[in-house]
């Protein structure tokens, strides 16, 4: 073909008919996503408003009034005597602990994987991939377990410890090092003088930063999430993070649970605004990082 | 390159030539990586150890062979948990894999940027609720007392809660759930992966006479093949994992679905229940490893594609 004939193919492509076809197939594909992902949202969003007896008579779409929102605000708050607030604040206690923890460890390490030479090294890397495709949960046990001979269980340690071991961040530290840093610039430094650490922390610590950020997105969601361990771990619900929590008002609702609910303030209304709180810190983070999340894992990823 | 590549970037080969192994270097490269070796030690290999050892013996630290996996292979409650997984784990799998990699295509290739940059932050909302509250959510949209599509559960013939939970329709309900949550967070990432191939590549097969979807097919795909590797082990490896979903989905369901529905509930019910830990232990240790070998499956046929093709 020639280079004319080349082009009248490429336009007679652009304008034949069977373009509508496929335009509403995916107009289609994308307008079903569409109301399947937002649809609860905006159900979740508008329920707090109503009150129990209008969520289940009124249209599920439907705005009740802002004075509900209030009156399911006190009710929820008035749960156990404030049982909520305990456990928003314990989640911010194991999720923020542990995020200065898994930082402190995993962005030294994963520079020295990636930058210096010592015995042990590829060792060391080999047992980290293992780790990060092993499935956590089935380790939950054997946490517990271990815990329990050294006497941390119940303790805000027996939670923010496991957590801090986060070989992904590791992982991604690493590759990130590996793949952006130029070895030169450490030579030239190291001929300068400066010691190991003055390396670390005046030369690669400054330029990690968009790596940084992406493990304590990850690491914090990942803990402000976590269920199965806290629920473990953690006997007393004066100590349970918000996930437990709710799994708890969950247990106390009148629409699941008629024998325990029976005359308490949590329904349905409540329950939707304990979800809406409980989820608020990480859709926050989600909103204002997602950019630099996505280009970040990319980043990470190839190392070409 | 995929993130799964084993290969270490190497020291400078000039200074591994010049000065001997254990330098100043190496001793700062110790100090580096002893906090995380650390927990790496507590809460990794340990435990993994110990779930090995407590699977072996009994709860007199007698060594008993293979004793505990053979109990609880026997439990009339192994196989059922397993089934179930399973069935999940290729619902999931399936649909995660087809709409994800479609809808990033499509994303990507047939609508415009600031449309689709709207699309994906959508998709990507739900993933804020994970764990408890999705489930919660769910709960709701699938009573049809409350749900905003009733109308959809009562055409289906699902008038009641109970309907709805019934213990057959467990494992596509979890698979809604899972998708709800996780699909949108991985069209992002498809889509990125698909803004990396380089658009000389794409107006090529486009002088060759390439549609859309040939081009999808032919050139996209195979060009994000270790992205989609990659998303498959980790949700396969989350899958085996299903543990507060079941779990609510019981509590919700007024004990009709089994408390021993998964796996990993199994092993909760084994440990605290019946104070069995051994018997947990040899749970794990078969979860474990069906998590590995299929991750190292996947791993090492992905790479083994990737040889047939030079």
């Amino acid at each position: 073909m020639t280079q004319t004939a080349v082009f009248l193919t490429a336009v007679r492509r652009r304008i034949r008919p069977s373009r509508t076809l496929p335009f509403l197939v995916v107009g289609l594909l994308l307008a079903l996503l569409l109301l399947f992902f937002v649809l609860p949202v905006i159900w979740l969003l508008l329920t707090p408003s109503k009150t129990a007896g209008e969520v289940v008579r009124d249209n599920p779409l439907s705005f009740g009034s802002f004075h509900q929102i209030g009156t399911a605000w006190r009710h929820l708050f008035a749960f156990q005597d404030g049982a909520m607030t305990r456990w928003l604040r314990n989640s911010a206690v194991y999720s923020g602990g542990s995020l200065i923890l898994t930082l402190a460890v995993s962005v030294p390490a994963g520079y020295a994987l990636a930058l210096t030479n010592f015995r042990g090294r590829k060792t060391l890397l080999v047992i980290t991939l293992v780790t990060m495709i092993m499935p956590q949960a089935t380790l939950v046990l054997p946490i517990f377990l271990e815990l329990n001979r050294f006497h941390l269980i119940g303790t805000i340690w027996s939670v923010i410890l496991p957590f801090s071991f986060y070989p992904f961040g590791v992982y991604l530290v690493y590759i990130y090092f590996g793949s952006s840093l130029p070895r030169d610039l450490l030579s030239a430094a190291r001929i300068d003088g400066c010691t190991e650490w003055q390396l670390f922390s005046r030369i690669a610590l400054p330029l990690a930063k968009p790596v940084v950020g992406l493990v304590a997105f990850f690491s914090f969601v990942g803990n402000w999430n976590n269920f199965f361990l806290p629920y473990l771990v953690l006997p007393n619900s004066e100590q349970f993070p918000v996930q437990v929590g709710l799994n708890q008002l969950l247990t106390s609702t009148p629409s699941f649970n008629p024998v325990a609910g029976a005359g308490l303030n949590v329904t349905i209304p409540e329950l939707a605004l304990a979800i809406l709180i409980a989820i608020l810190p990480v859709l926050v983070l989600f909103v204002f990082s997602q950019r630099t999340l996505v280009s970040g894992m990319l980043a990470g990823a190839s190392k070409e | 390159m995929t993130l799964l590549e084993t290969e270490p970037v190497a020291v400078s080969p000039v200074r591994r030539g010049t000065t001997p192994r254990r330098t100043g270097r190496g001793r700062a490269g110790y100090f580096f990586v002893a906090g995380y070796a650390l927990l790496l030690l507590a809460f990794g290999v340990f435990p993994t150890g110990y779930a090995f050892y407590l699977a072996l013996t009994n709860d007199r630290g007698q060594f008993t062979g293979l004793n505990q996996f053979v109990k609880v292979v026997q439990d009339y409650r192994f196989a059922p948990a397993f089934t179930h997984m399973l069935i999940y784990l290729v619902m999931w799998l399936v649909t995660l894999v087809v709409l994800v990699v479609l809808t990033a295509v499509v994303l990507r290739s047939r609508v415009r940027p600031g449309t689709s940059a709207l699309f994906r932050f959508l998709y990507y909302i739900p993933g804020a609720l994970a764990g408890v509250a999705s489930v919660l959510v769910w709960l709701f949209m699938l009573d049809p007392d409350v749900s905003p599509v009733s109308w959809l559960l009562t055409a289906m013939g699902l008038k009641t809660f109970a309907a709805v939970l019934a213990p057959g329709n467990l494992p596509l309900i979890l698979m809604l759930i899972a998708f709800w949550t996780g699909a949108g967070g991985w069209m992002v990432v498809m889509y990125g992966a698909l803004n990396n191939i380089p658009d000389d590549v794409l107006e090529a097969a486009r002088m060759d006479g390439a549609g859309p979807w040939r081009t999808a097919w032919h050139i996209q795909i195979p060009m994000i093949r270790q992205w989609i590797v990659y998303m498959t082990i980790m949700a396969f490896a989350t899958g085996t994992q299903l543990f507060v979903e079941p779990q609510l989905l019981q509590t919700a369901s007024l004990g009709r679905v089994s408390p021993t529905w998964s796996p990993n509930q199994l092993a909760y019910v084994y440990a605290f229940q019946q104070g069995d830990f051994n018997g947990a232990a040899a749970i794990s240790v078969v979860l474990l490893a069906v998590g590995l070998l299929a991750a190292g499956l996947l791993v090492a046929r992905s790479n083994l594609f990737k040889l047939d093709e030079k």
